[in-house]
């Protein structure tokens, strides 16, 4: 079998920030009520985490589970631990009402790096990244497409639909361009 | 002339001399100097041409209400209309040139218009150009606009780049001002986000060059201290050359940045589009002073006062080596001391009050500068400059009292409060019968969300003239505003010492001017309008001032009324004899100034213009040359054309090898929704027209999606996956909103049904198999069992197909043998590859959405969007064999039982085959007998699909046709677009293996 390929094979650009496409990563998208009878426990065993709490994002290691809504998640993995994690999800929510499935390669997902890393999403996303807490994740927009982001080490980790990166990238690398710094 | 002093200008470098062209006239500046201050310096002191007579202009302003120098800037990919040499900071290398004129500046034909003066009144166009009406698109319009327009149209694409940027702050302030920085230190001093925006390269406004003195210091040195006090506060972003453009609901706004206006290719963005949104906005935006309606006040080298002042203080030009003042306020007296100060002449200050008894008064006569109170200027002699006034009594009707001659005239008829931003959101005014200007009403301010006031108005733009009322006023409204109070307004101010003469509004001088004079005073510079011409508006029953505004142009040219507005409806009032109050003003828009189309479009353009979505095979199939089209924000090929062949001729062969051996299609965009839950299998019973909760573990059935209306909406092949979960193909384009369909049901009306949906549409790529070879291909890929008793017609199965863990359907939309094949998308392009190599030894050939539909309408599968338009519903299209008959209810049943949808005259789908063999062309209607009563041809019936089908080997059609398929038979005829007939028989829609058997093997 060949190997997964992500959607810009890692592309990266060296601006006023650094932005790079990763992965592939690791995703699944859970539907379920944080109250759903096992759900704590299977988060702990699989990511490590308790459930984040409204537009938190809890992280442990390589794992991570962010808040998208009052009833989805979205846990975040390496690319080939998704499918024992569906098998986990699917052991422990037997009989309760829920929805687990892959999104790895539905999606892209970007570094943006640096110490003015802010500065690139801000020209893209209507956000007030100064009041954003060190472990909120905003499900919001860039430019004209939907996207998911969190802080993460020096910068950003952005999350969009796998058939506008090439879109998302030109956007970042646009905003990223030394000389337009807003700062 | 006007001319370069050898000393003065606070904002220019002299050891920086910066080169640069007007008219093709290499000239020369100094940094700091604006494009204005330079051609003055250089005595351009005729800079365009009106509108409508072509009249000389010469600069009136020295920011941005200029409504004369307004010129063609840059060249090529940088070249731009319409830009104010007042607010364009000069740099090496700038190239400019004057409008509306031809042949040259000099000499302007057009000028023929002025001396038709008398023939081209207010409202002139629309009186003439009423009849014939045919010739006002052949005739009138080209040669008006030929001659009409300011600057020209840009023809190259714009060789600059723009970007948007978001901000919050709790206080946002909007001027740089002495009141825009004290509001900005107070709100910082109280713990706020605050942005301060300015919209020239310079912090202070006017306070450095009226001599304003605060804490016993210039004021320079105050400016000084508050802005390197703010710009330490780390809750406080500054921002020059940022213009607040518009305030919005919600303290929404937007504000122009340029960025490299100034330095062009440097790399930066030239404009950054800020948009911001703020707790409550300060309007700190000062004030503009008004011209005086005085005949010949249009003539180059009349101008305002305080930019005669600004032009010696800021930039040491001068206007003229005599300057005539003329006034009916105090401030203009100001001009007058800086012009003696600077070692110019003043013959006279002519002052329309007749007594004066201020102080700035008193400095100016201790000047030695002569001043004529009660008088006012009867005509300004010269036509492309000054060559000096005459004088008259302001209560007279101009008999001429002397002649003063000077090469420039200072007017100040007061000054305004920039009210827009105040305005833009609903902003109420207050007229002050005593200054003469419309200020804000701080009882009827635009509110925000809560109710509470969104904006507020501080210093001049408050109509708070003079640094200690400017300050006091700073201070009231911030604390009204709730910014808090925490910083010391400065105590000593020197104007408090200021004893001055009541401005005396003037608005015709002299006030008992005849028609000769009025039609010589200029009300709008750019667009001529005269004070005559807003009479003659009064007069033919223009009340409103918007009509008025309309009527004459008043207003509406480039600068927006910034000069013109107030002047114009005191006329307006005086002359339907009402008070200005009544009369009251035209609405204040966004932008303030103009803003560049490519400021608000920001990253849009070029390759980011619009997100397109692209599938993993996608580079694949721009390697392998294929046309795309458009589906929705995808990008699919549409065909693949192999060497010299054109578009059809691909389609052609694409077709035949499909049915004759084997195509591959990138199927990916097929929309793929998970449904799941205890209650899922109702929820589709309901969103479906057929039953899907019967549907067996391992099967595929077809359904329809109908709006709540009844119409169709979406169609698709249902999965069932296991005892809980459906997975529902939708249309490419339909995948996300019928995700945010099902969603909203679920939300909004079934909220406590137990189901969850996802869209996974993008999780996989989709790869169809389809020909008769298809088998025989997976075969050879191996892995699975593809048989037709393992993986039967309608059913799907898991497995590892070559070594790519896979989800196979055998479903069908050509008609043919097909497999539908799903593998995650990081894999897809590899899965597409390996499809491609086994299929070699069948002449594999890749096909594209254009060979797909002419398949699907050779089968006469229906197309969401071609064979529906939003007033189609299933029965229409035979399809009532997907309705179920046993639902108690579904989406849209209801609908479908409306009178007018079971009505048996309802145009149903049938299949069209055309006598000769030719297509039917696109969008044509099936002809009926006689006209309706507009005269125009009864109909039938339309076409829905046409191609020409290479099974067949001829055009074949679907459409819909009154009586559907109980026509069968018939001959109908189809208009064409050139008037004639194209007959064609009516047939079963199904043209190819109506039985089914070849997907089916």
């Amino acid at each position: 079998m060949s190997d997964p390929v992500s959607a810009l094979g890692q592309m990266s650009y060296h601006g006023f920030a650094m932005v790079q496409e990763i992965g592939p990563l690791g995703m699944i998208s859970l539907r379920a009520k944080p109250d759903v009878a096992g759900l704590v426990e299977v988060i702990w065993s699989v990511i490590g985490t308790a459930l984040p709490t409204q537009r938190r994002i809890e992280v442990a290691g390589d794992t991570a589970i962010a808040w998208m809504s009052p009833d989805e998640y979205l846990l975040i993995l390496p690319y080939d631990q998704t499918g024992p994690a569906l098998a986990a999800l699917a052991a422990a929510l037997k009989s309760q009402h829920y929805l687990a499935v892959a999104v790895s390669d539905a999606r892209a997902v970007f570094r943006i790096t640096g110490v003015k890393a802010d500065q690139v999403i801000a020209k893209l996303a209507p956000v007030d990244l100064d009041s954003m807490a060190v472990d909120e994740v905003r499900r919001t927009r860039v430019a004209q497409v939907a996207a998911a982001f969190w802080r993460e080490g020096d910068g950003f980790t952005l999350v969009c639909f796998r058939s506008v990166a090439v879109y998302v990238m030109g956007l970042l690398t646009h905003s990223a361009m030394e000389g337009s710094e807003l700062r | 002339m006007s001319t370069r002093l050898s000393r003065g200008g606070r904002l220019i470098d002299r050891s920086q001399a910066q080169e640069f062209t007007f008219n093709g006239r290499r000239l020369r500046g100094f940094a700091g100097d604006t494009l204005a201050s330079a051609l003055l310096s250089n005595d351009q002191v005729l800079v365009g041409r009106s509108f409508k007579y072509h009249r000389p202009r010469g600069i009136v302003a020295s920011g941005a209400e200029e409504p004369n120098a307004i010129m063609n800037m840059g060249a090529g990919g940088r070249f731009e209309p319409n830009q104010r040499a007042t607010t364009t900071e000069l740099f090496a290398g700038l190239t400019a040139t004057s409008q509306n004129h031809w042949p040259s500046l000099e000499f302007d034909i057009g000028v023929v218009n002025n001396w038709l003066a008398r023939f081209l009144p207010g409202g002139f166009y629309y009186k003439t150009f009423m009849y014939p009406r045919a010739a006002w698109k052949h005739v009138f319009e080209p040669i008006i606009r030929k001659s009409a327009g300011l600057g020209r149209a840009p023809k190259e694409q714009d060789g600059d780049r723009y970007e948007h940027a978001y901000a919050f702050c709790d206080v946002l302030v909007a001027g740089g001002g002495i009141a825009g920085l004290q509001a900005a230190l107070t709100a910082a001093a109280a713990g706020k986000r605050v942005m301060l925006l300015e919209q020239t390269a310079q912090w202070g406004g006017r306070a450095p060059v009226d001599g304003v003195e605060i804490d016993g210091a210039p004021s320079d040195t105050w400016v000084n201290a508050a802005i390197a006090a703010l710009g330490k506060m780390p809750n406080v972003t500054l921002r020059l050359r940022c213009m607040v453009a518009g305030v919005y609901d919600h303290g929404y706004v937007l504000a122009d940045e340029k960025i490299a206006d100034h330095t062009p290719g440097d790399g930066r963005p030239r404009h950054r589009l800020w948009r911001i949104r703020a707790g409550k906005i300060v309007a700190a935006t000062g004030a503009i002073e008004r011209p005086l309606s005085f005949a010949g006040n249009d003539v180059p080298g009349v101008m305002l006062a305080s930019a005669v002042r600004d032009y010696v203080v800021n930039f040491g030009v001068s206007a003229g080596d005599r300057t005539v003042v003329v006034t009916n306020n105090d401030d203009a007296y100001r001009t007058a001391i800086v012009l003696a100060e600077a070692g110019l002449a003043v013959p006279c200050i002519v002052d329309a009050r007749p007594s004066v008894t201020g102080d700035l008064p008193a400095r100016a006569r201790a000047l030695g500068i002569r001043v004529e109170t009660g008088k006012a200027i009867a005509s300004v002699k010269g036509t492309k400059r000054v060559t000096g006034v005459a004088l008259c009594m302001q209560e007279g009707e101009g008999a001429v009292l002397e002649h003063i001659a000077c090469e420039a005239v200072a007017m100040s008829g007061g000054w305004s409060p920039v009210v827009h931003l105040w305005s833009h959101c609903g902003g109420k005014l207050t007229w002050d019968a005593a200054q003469g200007y419309f200020a804000p009403d701080a009882t009827r301010p635009p509110t925000g969300h809560d109710g509470a006031a969104m904006v507020v108005a501080v210093g001049a733009a408050n109509g708070a003239f003079g640094v200690s009322a400017v300050l006091d006023d700073v201070q009231a409204g911030m604390r009204t505003a709730g910014n808090g109070s925490g910083v010391e307004t400065p105590a000593r101010r020197k104007e408090d010492a200021f004893k001055t003469t009541e401005i005396q509004p003037v608005w015709i001088m002299p006030q008992g001017a005849g028609i000769k004079l009025k039609a010589k005073m200029w009300l709008d510079y750019q667009n001529d309008v005269k004070v005559s011409d807003v009479q003659l508006a009064a007069r033919e029953g223009y009340e409103s001032v918007e009509h008025t505004k309309r009527y004459t142009t008043l207003g509406m040219a480039t600068d927006q009324g910034k000069l013109s507005n107030i002047n114009g409806l005191a006329i307006l009032a005086d002359a339907l004899n009402a008070a200005i109050p009544q009369v009251g003003t035209t609405t204040f828009r966004p932008p303030y100034t103009p803003v560049p189309f490519g400021a608000l479009a920001g990253e849009s353009r070029g390759d980011i213009f619009q997100p397109l979505r692209r599938t993993p095979m996608h580079e694949w199939h721009e390697q392998h040359g294929a046309y795309f089209e458009p589906v929705g924000l995808w990008r699919r090929p549409y065909c693949f054309p192999r060497g010299g062949e054109n578009h059809a001729q691909a389609v052609v062969r694409e077709v035949d090898n499909t049915r004759g051996s084997l195509g591959i299609l990138d199927a990916s965009t097929l929309g793929k929704l998970i449904v799941k839950g205890p209650d899922a299998g109702r929820f589709l019973d309901m969103l479906y027209t057929g039953v899907m909760s019967t549907l067996p573990i391992g099967k595929c059935r077809y359904g329809l999606m109908c709006n709540e209306n009844g119409f169709l909406s979406d169609d698709g092949v249902v999965a069932r996956i296991d005892e809980d979960t459906w997975l529902c193909h939708t249309t490419s384009g339909g995948a996300d909103r019928i995700h945010a369909h099902m969603e909203d049901w679920l939300q909004c009306e079934w909220w406590d049904w137990q189901v969850y949906t996802a869209n996974v549409t993008e999780q996989y790529a989709q790869v169809a198999i389809v020909g008769p070879n298809a088998r025989k291909m997976l075969e050879k890929i191996g892995g699975m069992d593809v048989s037709k008793e393992a993986l039967p017609f309608m059913s799907w199965a898991d497995g590892v197909l070559g070594g790519f863990p896979v989800r196979i359907y055998r479903i069908s939309f050509s008609g043919e043998l097909s497999y539908e094949i799903t593998v995650p998308a990081s894999l897809g392009l590899a899965f597409w590859q390996a499809c491609h190599t086994a299929g070699v030894e069948f002449g594999a050939m890749p096909y594209g959405t254009e060979a797909l539909h002419v398949m699907r309408a050779e089968k006469g599968f229906i197309m969401i969007g071609d064979e529906t338009d939003g007033t189609v519903i299933p029965q229409d299209l035979n399809l009532a064999w997907a309705i179920s008959k046993k639902k108690q209810d579904y989406l849209g049943k209801r609908g479908q039982e409306r009178s007018f949808l079971v009505r048996a005259d309802r145009w149903k789908l049938a299949g069209f085959e055309t006598l000769d063999g030719t297509v039917v062309p696109d969008g044509a209607y099936i002809l009926a007998e006689g006209v309706n009563d507009n005269g125009q041809r009864n109909t039938q019936g339309r076409v829905t699909s046409t191609y020409y089908s290479p099974t067949l080997k001829r055009g074949i059609a679907l459409g819909l046709v009154l009586g559907g398929l109980d026509r069968i038979g018939d001959v109908v005829s189809f208009n064409t677009v050139t008037g004639g007939k194209l007959e064609a028989r009516v047939v079963d829609p199904v043209f190819y293996d109506k039985d089914g058997a070849k997907q089916n093997v």
